[in-house]
């Protein structure tokens, strides 16, 4: 699923961390874009272009369209090369456009965005920009476009987080153990219910996609040597080892099902208290009364008029 | 010496400061936020980092690769700027001297712990995903050691070369001593062993 992200277009989030950095897999998506014959945008605030370019070829690197706000995002040097708007004004031009060939808009990133401008404003440029492709009475088609934000999740509150979540077609935080990443991938459809997987991967070199099975379990850290390693497909019964017993055998069960319960009142239990078997012995009570008992014969309720 | 060379500047702050705080001051001064109610943003500080970096017409060889060391930020935050004006500083530190320059820099912040200082939060957590390297230093687990003074963790980040092996965290242990710190594995000090 990580490899076809894409493919439903619209504003895909990549949540990162400081442990885990989304850059790779940014470059990652951005390269796959390019290959596909996407127009390619990148939004470069947080990197230099050299450094956003490093790792891809000439041919990968040709179709790219860089809009550098890294240099004077700004304008403190006062040079007016900066374009007009910033990082904002470049997104809002690209809400204009009328070509019918798919785009991709990388984002680096969401979170330089986010720290600088009112979260409203952006939310609702990022909406105009993700959603151009599905305006209803528009003749001309316009391509799909993928709007790809990486999102450095420590910087941001939960409200921020939650506006940009809701505009979002896929989320995907990104993770890992043992050294290897993972994806954990949400992916809402339109009328149809949100999907989510985890998918292991690794960036190779060349800034592509690998995906992988996820990390072995024998390999996992603080494993205690007296219990053998389980694999995969195995149910583990929680009944083995137990020091108590807590199956029945046909007759314990038998036994069990025809008990009746001392507190159940049955049909039988009815007519023993209602008819006493004959020859059975009335109660008696025999009491001494010791010097304290003030014994009074006369009922005290003998004044109620019932 | 090397100041008498040229070859360090040294923005005294605390002096600085009283500087700007007590004297007229006739042109922008690095520190000018100091004075004013609403300072926006360090590109004063910003501008005298870059002046101080240009190539000076000594006929002797130009520096090159410069490094700038900030002792420290979260000073700033104390003295009132906000934590997205001090990333703004960094941003155009980092332009000019690692990309224009292709210096290096080093920057000192500190964490804020469980004191749950949301800016200081924001400052550190920017200025780790705008690192390649990251030393975390910080006291043992166990608390007050003689011989072992506290412990470094170390995270490489490096986005533009995924094929850097990803586990890519080292702690050491260390001790101070007078002119120099020593290094060594955890629970391998001298002192233990």
């Amino acid at each position: 699923m990580l490899d076809s992200l894409l493919a439903l277009g619209g504003l895909v989030l990549l949540r990162d961390s400081v442990e885990w950095e989304g850059r790779s897999l940014l470059k990652a998506l951005v390269k796959k874009s390019a290959l596909c014959g996407e127009q390619v945008h990148i939004l470069g605030c947080e990197v230099s272009e050299e450094e956003f370019r490093e790792g891809f070829d000439s041919d990968i690197n040709n179709r790219l369209v860089y809009h550098d706000f890294f240099r004077d995002p700004l304008n403190w040097s006062k040079t007016e090369e900066a374009f007009p708007g910033g990082p904002l004004g470049a997104l809002r031009a690209m809400c204009k456009r009328t070509d019918p060939v798919p785009v991709t808009i990388a984002l680096d990133s969401l979170s330089w965005l986010l720290l600088r401008l009112p979260c409203t404003t952006l939310c609702q440029v990022l909406h105009a920009v993700s959603h151009q492709d599905s305006c209803p009475g528009d003749s001309s088609s316009v391509g799909k476009v993928s709007v790809l934000g990486l999102l450095h999740e420590e910087l941001h509150g939960p409200g921020p987080v939650g506006a940009l979540s809701s505009l979002a077609q896929t989320e995907v935080t990104l993770g890992g153990t043992m050294g290897q990443a993972s994806a954990h991938i949400l992916c809402r459809r339109p009328r149809q219910r949100p999907t989510d997987q985890t998918q292991w991967f690794s960036i190779l070199p060349d800034f592509s996609l690998d995906l992988q099975e996820g990390p072995s379990v024998e390999s996992q850290p603080y494993s205690d040597p007296h219990i053998p390693p389980v694999s995969k497909n195995a149910k583990v019964d929680p009944t083995t080892h137990l020091t108590f017993n807590l199956h029945l055998s046909k007759k314990e069960r038998e036994a069990r099902d025809s008990l009746i319960l001392p507190f159940q009142f049955s049909s039988e239990k009815q007519q023993a208290l209602l008819r006493p078997r004959p020859g059975q012995a009335t109660s008696h009570i025999f009491y001494e009364p010791d010097a304290y008992d003030d014994l009074d014969q006369e009922d005290p309720d003998d004044d109620l008029d019932i | 010496m090397a100041r008498e060379r040229g070859q360090l500047v040294f923005l005294e702050g605390l002096k600085s400061a009283v500087d700007v705080v007590f004297q007229a001051q006739k042109e922008p001064h690095p520190l000018q936020f100091l004075r004013e109610a609403n300072a926006g943003n360090l590109k004063p500080l910003f501008e005298f980092v870059r002046e101080a970096l240009k190539p000076v017409d000594s006929g002797e060889a130009r520096w090159t690769y410069p490094v700038l060391l900030v002792d420290d930020l979260s000073v700033l935050l104390s003295l009132g700027m906000g934590a997205v004006a001090v990333l703004d500083f960094i941003h155009y530190c980092r332009a000019t001297v690692c990309w224009e320059l292709k210096g290096n820099m080093v920057v000192l912040v500190h964490d804020s712990g469980d004191a749950e200082d949301e800016e200081n939060d924001i400052l550190l957590n920017g200025l780790s995903h705008q690192s390649h390297l990251i030393l975390r230093a910080e006291g043992l687990a166990t608390g007050f050691c003689r011989d072992v003074h506290g412990q470094l963790r170390i995270l490489w980040r490096r986005p533009s070369q995924p094929a850097v092996h990803r586990d890519q965290s080292f702690t050491y242990q260390y001790k101070i001593q007078d002119k120099s710190v020593s290094f060594f594995a955890k629970g391998m000090s001298p002192a233990v062993l």
